[in-house]
């Protein structure tokens, strides 16, 4: 009789003490919000492939790590606007009760977000958008910016080709945040290796004809035409510049471009071109596994926005468990202290200022010939060391860094 | 030698690709002129039409080996079946009420014929070539000129002038003007003004359809290229005269002009300027430049 209560009261007490392990994470549930652009420009470099790589890494959490919590993702399209983004951000931390928003493909719908998700206490991970604003004069202390910015773009790049003897610039700039951005951050670039910017023309966002900007660069004589815009808007330009016979006179640098814009193109129109990207599908047999998986439920191959999704979802959701915890300030310290280590990047850390850091690497365009299984489309020129590719936190304007 | 700090050179090359690109406005804009003159319709499915015309050259070339010039011949006609079938199994019902309702009606398809093909083909584009014998450019001396470019004023002005010819000067365009004017009279008349509006319809749509295979060589094939290009194309109509058949074609060339100037002086306002114009031009003719008040 005495033992049977001595056994009832212990389980009495664990299941307890279990309860109270679980009530640390509210409702028992994390929820991830996917928040990206379902229907413009950039769907097809985030999108509906942004919550692939989502569910993805939910699915490997699960099966890795056996979580006691359980796991939703929701969606929804930000049509790239400021407004729209910050109001479904909102909704969804006030009512739904979302842990994190994630992705935010554009620097207005980042910065928005950021901002209330500052106000309301919760964590926004960011893939998509570019701006280097992110970890600077705008940054807070729950975000993170995950895969890219325009500083290591232009680092990459614009280095690059000044090295190789691209030493006079002009630039086609899109007229909004982020391509003021990129232009800015690649011409300090440019300069600080030698090499001097001619002038820039700004051009309407989003843009169909841009042969009036392209004959302006052309007419500047610089070597290199710098494209520091996205998407249809790079694309465009870039099949332009060929009809216009000023490529191969001059050359074109495509600051941001994405394999999804070379797969759009073709390599006849792009050969030889350099690029920087976080990711390619074909670097080695951990990103060949991934992306293969990816393939298959997508029929495109990932671009480094839904690959930086995925390790920044997978990191976020091992530190929830770590912390055992969905309070933002806990996770965010464990998701700090623990080093990001899957295909994605090696070794990468969360810095003070939100942004990670990571390997880059500098690609050039394979040539028709060179290319010899769908999408092969890049040979790695170089990888760029983590320590190297961003921003240094001595130039950083983020309050948060103590100096 | 220079004007206003810009290069001659500069200023001839830039008027130039003004006017290349107002040959799409004009004949876009010259199609939504028929369907509104003729039916009363403000068709806002005209960009996805424009959109559907460079998918289907696209199409054709990919799936079935059609070349450029075979897409040149069939695809209008195909858009233009599309735009039938429209015509007859919604629009219709439509003629007797408010222009709203067509507008609403045609915008509704519009985002849902491009919302197909981003789900379909996705946001980055389909490659399109120029064909061979139009590949290379022409020196102009002041510029090199794409001869691809050339051959699309060409063809845009040769379709805009031939419709301008057919509804003013043949007797065809007599009944269609009439038609329109006073369908129960001209029935009267043993004229079949159902068949007429509904082959104007799919006349007007074809146009849209011409003007998106020419698109694909320069722009690719891309969802969203007749939404970046429909609210241009409307300011166009509205600065011409609703209506106007003349009138937009004029403005269409115009404004193309006008906005590759923009583009040498201050290009951040290039996206602007027809707007600006158009602001201008309804506070002093509400009817538009070359529309008649009713």
């Amino acid at each position: 009789m005495k033992k049977t209560r001595i056994a009832l009261a212990v389980a009495t007490a664990l299941g307890l003490a279990a309860g109270l392990a679980q009530a640390q994470i509210s409702d028992n549930v994390v929820r991830i919000g996917v928040l990206t652009d379902m229907s413009g420009a950039y769907s097809d470099l985030a999108g509906t492939g942004s919550v692939v790589a989502t569910n993805l890494a939910v699915e490997d959490f699960k099966a890795q790590a056996k979580p006691s919590f359980a796991i939703e993702v929701v969606s929804a399209d930000h049509q790239n606007k400021g407004d729209i983004s910050s109001n479904k951000a909102r909704e969804w931390f006030d009512r739904d009760k979302v842990d994190v928003v994630t992705d935010l493909v554009t620097t207005s719908t980042a910065l928005a977000v950021m901002k209330v998700a500052k106000e309301k206490n919760r964590i926004a991970l960011i893939s998509g958008a570019a701006s280097t604003r992110i970890t600077n004069e705008d940054c807070n202390d729950v975000t993170v910016h995950w895969t890219y910015d325009t500083y290591a773009l232009a680092n990459g790049t614009a280095k690059a080709v000044v090295k190789q003897g691209g030493k006079s610039w002009f630039f086609l700039t899109a007229d909004y945040a982020f391509g003021h951005s990129l232009e800015k951050d690649s011409s300090e670039v440019v300069i600080a290796n030698g090499g001097k910017v001619l002038g820039a023309v700004r051009h309407p966002f989003p843009g169909t004809d841009f042969s009036s900007f392209l004959l302006k660069a052309q007419s500047s004589g610089a070597q290199v035409i710098g494209l520091a815009n996205a998407g249809t808007d790079t694309t465009n330009s870039i099949k332009q510049a060929a009809e216009f016979g000023i490529t191969p006179k001059q050359s074109l640098a495509g600051l941001l471009m994405f394999i999804t814009d070379i797969h759009s193109l073709g390599l006849k129109t792009t050969q030889s071109m350099y690029l920087t990207e976080a990711f390619y599908w074909d670097r080695n047999d951990e990103t060949r596994a991934w992306s293969k998986r990816f393939f298959d439920k997508q029929k495109k191959m990932p671009t480094m926005v839904q690959a930086g999704l995925y390790s920044a979802t997978m990191h976020y959701l091992k530190a929830v468990k770590a912390a055992n915890s969905d309070d933002p300030q806990k996770v965010m310290a464990a998701m700090k202290k623990t080093p990001v280590n899957d295909f994605f990047a090696k070794n990468g850390t969360i810095r003070e200022d939100g942004r990670l850091v990571h390997d880059m690497y500098l690609m050039q365009v394979k040539k028709p010939e060179e290319s010899k299984y769908p999408w092969d489309y890049y040979h790695i020129r170089q990888t760029i060391p983590a320590a190297e590719a961003f921003q240094p936190l001595s130039a950083s304007k983020c309050p948060l860094v103590k100096k | 030698m220079e004007i206003f700090g810009v290069p001659v050179q500069a200023l001839m090359s830039q008027l130039m690709l003004g006017l290349v690109n107002g040959s799409f406005y004009a004949i876009l804009s010259l199609g939504l002129a028929v369907i509104f003159g003729m039916l009363n319709i403000i068709n806002f499915a005209h960009g996805a039409m424009y959109m559907a015309g460079a998918f289907l050259a696209w199409m054709g070339l990919t799936y079935w080996g059609i070349s450029y010039w075979w897409s040149l011949l069939l695809v209008p006609p195909a858009v233009g079946l599309v735009g039938i079938a429209i015509e007859r199994t919604m629009l219709r019902w439509l003629y007797q009420l408010d222009h709203l309702y067509g507008l609403l009606l045609t915008f509704g398809l519009a985002l849902m014929i491009e919302g197909l093909f981003l789900y379909l083909y996705g946001s980055s584009g389909l490659p399109y070539e120029v064909p061979d014998m139009l590949g290379g450019t022409i020196n102009l001396g002041f510029m090199f000129l794409p001869k691809y470019r050339a051959w699309v004023v060409g063809v845009s002005l040769l379709a805009c002038l031939g419709t301008w010819y057919v509804i003013e000067k043949t007797r065809l365009g007599a009944y269609l003007r009439a038609a329109t004017e006073n369908p129960r009279l001209t029935q009267a008349f043993g004229i079949n003004v159902p068949l007429m509006v509904m082959l104007t319809y799919g006349f007007g749509v074809a146009l849209a359809g011409l003007a998106g295979v020419l698109a694909a060589p320069i722009y690719q094939a891309d969802p969203q290229m007749g939404s970046k290009l429909i609210i241009v194309v409307f300011a166009v109509v509205v600065i011409g005269g609703m209506g106007s058949i003349m009138g937009s074609i004029l403005t269409g060339l115009g404004l193309g002009v006008i906005e590759g100037l923009t583009k040498v002086f201050y290009s951040e306002a290039s996206s602007t300027v027809v707007f600006v114009i158009m602001v201008c031009v309804l506070m002093v003719r509400p009817a538009g430049l070359f529309g008649r008040e009713k």
